[in-house]
């Protein structure tokens, strides 16, 4: 699958018009209680995702990242996360395994404390995409969907960036538990 | 600080900052259309965030977004783009490689170029950074065909607002309409008969110039002053006492010589309609030096117009035709560019071409 604006305008245009935009707005994202409408008529979002992007590949693993901002006054947990580009995905942590830093899902998923935020960065937490069916190219608009633990879904668009960093953590086998 | 967003472009209007990069990039076999636009979110979004003085998305060195020192990221489109994105209809007819003068010695490493990126600070580190994210955005589309590195007058050290002086030692610019005024935005800002999509942008004509140091070393004051036809000490025309009084072209010596020589540089590049002037906004090089200590040293002649044909041109033709500074001077990279207009918050520099 090549991956690009086109292919994907739908999506992007339920997940909010702001995305499209390389000089657009930073915040994207609105959490939607399932069965809610749109994202757009919710009036406050309980999760949104700042500056989301995807590090360029042909093949096999990346990885998305962002920074996760709770709106509300309860811990916000996100458990899952979709994305058409990859069958599986995982959320991950890169943690000291017995003195070795390693990557593996995070148990629990990410916890976004009351009105605060949890930061997805290259050498932390991240959203991990399994095996991409086609090329994330610099610039290209990926969907993407989280799924919280309350059952509520958040859309967000991830721009698609070349990125030297994180290089190593995406070869399966090797550093991964 | 200097606002991203806007119906112009920041860096052409904006008062000069003390340093400046000039990136000539080529797109890379097979890049089209969609590729490009692709490429100008992304180029938009670093120069918005990083003339805010925030990081670049995916900033790997965040600490050095954080004083922009007036940063503008001004973007431009060479002929090559037009025909690569299919939109030769829409490239304005000027912008193209300029006809040969006789006076040109063109190297090919300075010239041409697809995609002009020109990054302005008072803060070289500050250049350097966004250079370097630029770039980083930019090598999946394109190859570096050019980079030009220029100075002025380090920010704070006068008034701003002055006139620069350039490696030989002259006031450089005088004659430039005011950024602000009517005279300005008639002679800069594409409007009426450009494209519609250029309208609020404006055009660049970029010529490297090296300035012949060894030989203007051999030439005394009077005869500095007589080729220019401006004082070297004030700028004053040689017919005036201040800077900016106007030259009178018409007045004679006691013998009944002119006193602004026929062949004078203020008289070749005068432009008696204002709006067929052009607004020069001009950066100086000084990038090595021989094992006999001789300069590689000149200027980056940036020069914006609303038309290439309609105002540089003629001048340019002029000056080559006649102008006693040739002989110091030397032309030896050229490039041409349309320069996008602005964009809006949520907008992307080129959406009304490749949109």
């Amino acid at each position: 699958m090549y991956v690009s604006r086109s292919l994907f305008l739908p999506a992007v245009a339920l997940a909010a018009a702001v995305l499209v935009s390389g000089c657009g707005t930073q915040a994207t994202t609105s959490a939607t209680p399932p069965g809610a409408a749109t994202p757009a008529a919710s009036p406050s979002p309980a999760l949104t995702i700042t500056d989301p992007w995807v590090k360029t590949g042909e093949k096999g693993m990346t990885a998305a990242f962002g920074t996760l901002v709770n709106n509300t006054d309860k811990e916000v947990t996100v458990v899952s996360g979709a994305s058409p580009l990859s069958p599986e995905i995982e959320l991950h942590e890169v943690a000291d395994s017995g003195g070795k830093m390693v990557m593996r899902p995070k148990k629990g998923g990410f916890v976004v404390p009351a009105h605060g935020s949890h930061e997805l960065a290259p050498g932390g937490d991240h959203i991990m995409l399994m095996g991409i069916t086609g090329k994330v190219e610099p610039g290209a608009e990926v969907p993407f969907t989280l799924t919280l633990a309350d059952g509520a879904t958040v859309r967000f668009t991830a721009i698609g960036k070349d990125f030297a960093g994180g290089e190593e953590d995406y070869r399966p086998g090797k550093d991964m538990s | 600080m200097e606002p991203f967003h806007g119906s112009h472009q920041a860096g052409v209007a904006t008062t000069p900052q003390a340093h400046a990069a000039f990136l000539g990039l080529d797109l890379r076999s097979g890049v089209g259309r969609e590729a490009v636009g692709r490429m100008m979110r992304l180029l938009s979004d670093d120069a918005r965030r990083l003339t805010a003085g925030t990081p670049a998305l995916a900033d790997t060195e965040p600490e050095l977004a954080v004083l922009p020192a007036r940063l503008t990221v001004t973007f431009g489109f060479g002929p090559g783009l037009f025909a690569a994105a299919g939109l030769a209809d829409s490239r304005p007819a000027s912008v193209e490689p300029l006809p040969r003068f006789a006076i040109d010695k063109l190297e090919s490493r300075w010239n041409g170029g697809d995609v002009l990126v020109q990054i302005c600070s008072d803060d070289p580190l500050t250049v350097a950074h966004a250079l370097r994210m630029i770039v980083k955005d930019a090598r999946a589309f394109t190859r570096v065909r050019w980079i030009q590195r220029g100075f002025r007058r380090a920010a704070g050290v006068r008034k701003a607002g002055l006139t620069q002086r350039n490696v030989m030692g002259q006031l450089d610019g005088t004659a430039n309409p005011v950024p602000g005024t009517p005279a300005f935005d008639r002679a800069v800002w594409a409007g009426g008969d450009a494209p519609a999509w250029l309208h609020g942008g404006t055009t660049l004509v970029l010529r490297r110039i090296r300035a012949e140091l060894e030989t203007w070393d051999a030439a005394d004051r009077v005869a500095k002053e007589f080729t220019v036809g401006r004082r070297l000490d004030t700028g004053a025309p040689l017919t005036g006492a201040a800077e900016h009084d106007p030259p009178d072209f018409a007045r004679l010596t006691a013998v009944g010589f002119p006193v602004i020589s026929e062949y004078a540089h203020i008289r070749r590049a005068h432009s008696p309609d204002p709006a067929k002037g052009i607004f020069r906004r001009v950066y100086n090089y000084d990038d090595g030096l021989s094992a006999a200590g001789h300069a590689d040293s000149g200027l980056i002649f940036a020069s914006y117009q609303a038309d290439v044909a309609a105002q540089f041109l003629p001048i340019q033709r002029r000056l080559a035709e006649a102008d006693l500074l040739n002989e110091w001077t030397t032309p030896i990279g050229s490039a041409v560019f349309a320069i996008p207009p602005g964009c809006p918050p949520g907008g992307w520099i080129g959406q009304s071409l490749l949109e």
